[in-house]
């Protein structure tokens, strides 16, 4: 069995920024591992650009932007094994982790001494929404509509409804349209887009394609293939209201309703997740409850944006070289609680006492005007900031300075105030 | 000529063309749909019942019991997974426990073996996740659970092996005596010549018996709506759970699968369309609402898929078995009909063969189907040997199931073959998992379209024109037109 310091399962963004970034710490025995035929995971089939503003203060193509991760790979001469499938994580008694995947070379088992989780996530399917109706062919993840066009070079369909506004699904009404199909509308299930604001400008607006608020699909018709869908306004409690169904003429449903993270791995490794992220419970190392085992990217929480995960994965990059140079990562350890409005916070744990200043991620679960975000230690007020609007589809950060945390002596928890509320 | 023309390839119809094929006789099996097991077989609770619930002396009590009996035998020769999980019928409270009383002696007369009764706490103690409202339970420890298509789809491929026919699109729409049996012409125009027809046309069984001169039959759908979990969700309990059949309804069933997933359903509603499988919002809360009752843990978060079945319920309510004029009509077969199914079809030989069909044994006859590899059920061992042998078995292509292009490309090839992406699922289980095919479809498609020799845009989920894809990029529809 090959023995190795560091494996990285995942060589999307997350899995090549955690693999340069371990080197760079000076991580020498490494190997990157990916199932499709080449790096850069999904980021392969986003051929649009708005990547990389953050991070390279320019506007990259996913394929740009993943191919400076995968020239940073080579650089350093870091083996990338693709067409590599990760069946299994096991923990073993001497504290190493034994790694079993299959290629079409054979069964492959390695022993690594650090894991980084870096196997991004998928999309909610129709089975997981239950709508009703038949099950025609012509309803696909946007995901996997854009697979069919930007990789194959097959157009699914040409009439098209979209469920929900996630950032592929609109990325996907802009490329349906200048592919020659028609948009006929995207419907939100909530009073709000799940999409980033940018995406809702350029890819609906832009091209008049409705935007259709608190509505959504009630029944699928078709027997054979999609031939239209029922659409519905619903209520402040989510329910569809009779009155306002509406039928649209349709070949294609494409369904764009929410990320999972893939975390069958972490699960068979016995690692805790968090049920708000679907993804481990991690500190601020991004390790997680198995020691030596770091997780990054959208396998850990779904990110809007790649320069975040590629910012993520850096850091569990980093802090799996420390950790393979036998520097403690433990200490005493601090729950971070999300209340009030936000629905979760990575790290979701801190060890004492911090190396480094705190750079809290959070989502909420609603819009939120003029808000104060609070962080407290019991009832002690540690850290606010104004925020002049929070909406469930970007996600928020905020950095706490080392020296406030220092003689915590409880869990953290960080919540919302609204203007006019006091507390 | 063929000596016997079974028409639809549903479990009752292929494990009749495969008892056939133990006999020197030439079998054909005429399918409407593209593929087997597109009918009742496809969607159903999966249950190879223990046979307390039909009342003594029917059809359905008869061969549910030696079906049952029958299973294990025929599930290990076809390679399909069956599991005798046992079964048990839950009471809440005293009416409900007169009932499995019913039921018990029920059993006893119709000769189920090692039926018993449990007090609620017993029963907790075996299933652990059960409602603490259930006052006692009927254990049937002989109850089974098997894959009802991957049955259907082994039976109907070992017939084919040992020399069956199957012509799949072949709607029969006409039948005509003959002087020495049936010729019976499809919707599409082509014609089959048979001296025995078998039909089992399951919903439409009674519009076949029609066509050959028997109008006595009535056969109405009755649908059954279900959710199915992820397999995270699949040892939530370890037996099928059944609640007590009431004035309320029939109650609904929580079981794990063979494939490892959790099942909960069906609804029962009578409907007039004998196509209409769509699923309504009511129906899947119904299911939701009343598992709950079984197991109020039951997680419906996790709910992967929902679907929906339509029963062949006939007007007397029992299997009908009509041998007369060189036909066997097998009609009304619905539950227990999967379970029965084994011993429906060595019946339909005997019956054969009273109305003059030879049934000379057939020395060739393999009864074993040799079975393509099945990946997630190897060990790293068996894989690696595998992968050496043919590098196609080392390519996931289905991560949920784990399911290989090695496989894939069997099913193209294996009897019978898959022909599109659902009959590569059921064959499979690629694109089955928890992401139900947002991954594993755009290759699935690919690979089929490599392995028939078509453009990847006549690639269908189903057959017909249930096409996948619109076309290539930069066709519009005017140019395809
Ligand atoms: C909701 C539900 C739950 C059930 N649960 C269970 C259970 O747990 N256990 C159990 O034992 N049983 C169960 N059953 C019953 C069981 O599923 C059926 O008894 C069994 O599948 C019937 O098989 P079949 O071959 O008779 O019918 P089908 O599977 O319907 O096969 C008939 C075939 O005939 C074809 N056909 C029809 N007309 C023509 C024609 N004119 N020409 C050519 N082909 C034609 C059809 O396309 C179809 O493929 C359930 C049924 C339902 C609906």
């Amino acid at each position: 069995m090959k023995e190795l310091d560091l494996v990285i399962i995942g060589g999307g963004p997350a899995g090549l920024a955690a693999a340069v970034s371990a080197y760079d710490a000076g991580v020498r025995s490494l190997l990157i591992l990916d199932r499709e035929q080449q790096a850069g995971g999904i980021l392969e089939q986003c051929i649009h650009n708005g990547f990389g503003l953050h991070r390279f203060g320019e506007e990259l193509t996913g394929p740009e932007y993943a191919a400076r991760y995968i020239d940073e790979v080579k650089k350093r001469e870091i083996p990338v094994q693709l067409e590599t499938m990760v069946l299994d994580l096991q923990p073993l008694p001497d504290g190493s982790k034994l790694v079993t995947a299959v290629s079409s070379g054979g069964m492959l088992e390695l022993k690594a001494k650090a894991v980084i989780l870096a196997m991004g996530c998928r999309e909610r399917s129709r089975g997981a929404l239950n709508i009703p109706g038949t099950r025609p062919a012509g309803i696909y993840t946007a995901g996997a509509a854009q697979k069919f066009v930007n990789i194959k070079g097959y157009l699914p369909g040409r009439r098209v409804v979209i469920l929900g506004s996630g950032d592929i699904g609109l990325i996907m009404a802009r490329r349906m349209t200048l592919e020659g199909a028609k948009v006929e509308a995207v419907c939100e299930l909530m009073p709000y887009s799940g999409g980033l604001n940018r995406n809702i400008v350029q890819c609906l607006e832009d091209f008049g394609i409705p935007l259709l608020l608190s509505h959504t699909i009630v029944e699928i018709h078709g027997k054979e293939r999609v031939t239209g869908v029922t659409i519905a306004q619903v209520d402040e409690n989510r329910r569809p209201i009779p009155e306002t169904r509406q039928e649209i003429p349709c070949d294609t449903v494409l369904l764009s309703c929410g990320l999972i993270p893939e975390n069958e791995l972490t699960t068979a490794a016995g690692i805790p997740l968090d049920p708000v992220t679907s993804g481990a419970v991690v500190d601020q190392y991004r390790q997680t409850g198995c020691p030596g085992v770091f997780a990054c990217g959208n396998v850990l929480h779904v990110h809007d944006l790649v320069d975040y995960v590629s910012e993520e994965a850096a850091l569990a990059g980093e802090s799996a070289a420390a950790w393979l140079r036998g520097e403690s990562l433990s200490g005493e350890s601090v729950s971070l609680i999300p209340k009030d409005g936000v629905r979760y916070l990575v790290p979701q744990q801190l060890r004492l006492p911090l190396k480094d200043d705190l750079r809290l991620y959070f989502r909420v679960g609603a819009i939120y005007d003029k808000a104060t975000v609070e962080v407290r230690c019991g009832e002690k007020l540690i850290f606010s900031r104004k925020r002049p609007r929070l909406v469930p589809g970007e996600m928020e950060s905020l950095v706490l300075k080392k020296s406030l945390l220092e003689g915590l002596d409880g869990p953290l928890t960080v919540g919302l105030s609204l203007e006019g509320e006091s507390k | 000529m063929y000596d016997v023309a079974v028409i639809g390839a549903g479990v009752v119809g292929s494990l009749t063309a495969r008892a056939l094929t133990r006999y020197q006789l030439s079998v054909a099996v005429l399918e409407r749909a593209e593929d087997v097991a597109m009918g009742t077989s496809k969607a159903n609770s999966a249950i190879v019942h223990a046979g307390f619930d039909a009342p003594e002396g029917s059809n359905k009590a008869l061969f549910n019991v030696r079906g049952n009996a029958m299973m294990e035998e025929t599930a290990h020769e076809l390679g399909v997974p069956f599991q005798r999980n046992g079964s048990m019928v839950l009471a809440f409270g005293p009416e409900d426990e007169e009932k499995i009383q019913e039921l018990y002696e029920r059993g006893q007369k119709n000769g189920v073996p090692g039926l018993c009764i449990l007090t609620g706490d017993q029963a907790r103690e075996t299933e652990p996740a059960l409602s603490p409202d259930v006052t006692a339970a009927l254990l049937a420890p002989t109850g089974g659970i098997v894959c009802p298509y991957e049955l259907t789809i082994a039976a109907c491929g070992n017939a084919m092996d040992n020399g069956a026919a199957l012509l799949t699109g072949f709607e029969v729409t006409g039948a005509e005596r003959t002087a020495e049996g049936w010729r019976l012409s499809a919707r599409d125009g082509r014609t089959l010549d048979a001296r025995f027809v078998v039909n089992a046309a399951g919903l439409y069984a009674d519009q076949v018996a029609a066509l050959m001169g028997d109008e006595s039959l009535h056969i109405h759908p009755r649908r059954g709506e279900y959710l199915l979990l992820d397999r995270k969700e699949g040892r939530t309990v370890s037996h099928t759970l059944f609640q007590t059949p009431s004035v309320m309804g029939k109650g609904v069933l929580v079981t794990p699968t063979v494939d490892g997933n959790l099942l909960l359903g069906p609804t029962s509603v009578d409907l007039a369309d004998k196509e209409d499988l769509s699923s309504t919002a009511e129906g899947l809360a119904q299911v939701a609402k009343l598992a709950s009752r079984s197991v109020p843990s039951v997680a419906l978060r996790s709910v992967i898929t929902s679907f929906a079945g339509l029963r062949a319920c006939e007007d007397g309510h029992d299997f009908v078995l009509r041998a007369e004029n060189h036909a066997l009509h097998l009609a009304g077969i619905e539950s227990p009909g999967l379970s029965a199914a084994p011993a429906l079809a060595e019946e339909a030989v005997r019956l054969l063969g009273e109305m003059g069909c030879p049934l000379t044994p057939n020395p060739d006859f393999q009864p074993v189907r040799p079975h393509s590899p099945v990946f997630r059920r190897m060990d790293n061992a068996a894989r690696a040997a595998l992968i050496q042998q043919d590098p196609r078995y080392g390519r996931v292509v289905c991560r949920c199931e784990t399911v290989t292009e090695g496989e894939i490309v069997a099913a193209i090839h294996q009897n019978p073959p898959a022909r599109d992406v659902d009959g590569i699922k059921r064959r499979t289980r690629s694109g089955m998992g928890r992401c139900q095919g947002g991954f594993c479809g755009p290759q699935v498609v690919e690979i089929l379209a490599r392995e028939l020799g078509i453009p990847m845009e006549q690639v269908t989920k189903m057959g017909g024109g249930s096409r996948m894809l619109a076309g290539p990029l930069g066709e519009t529809e005017e140019e395809k037109a």
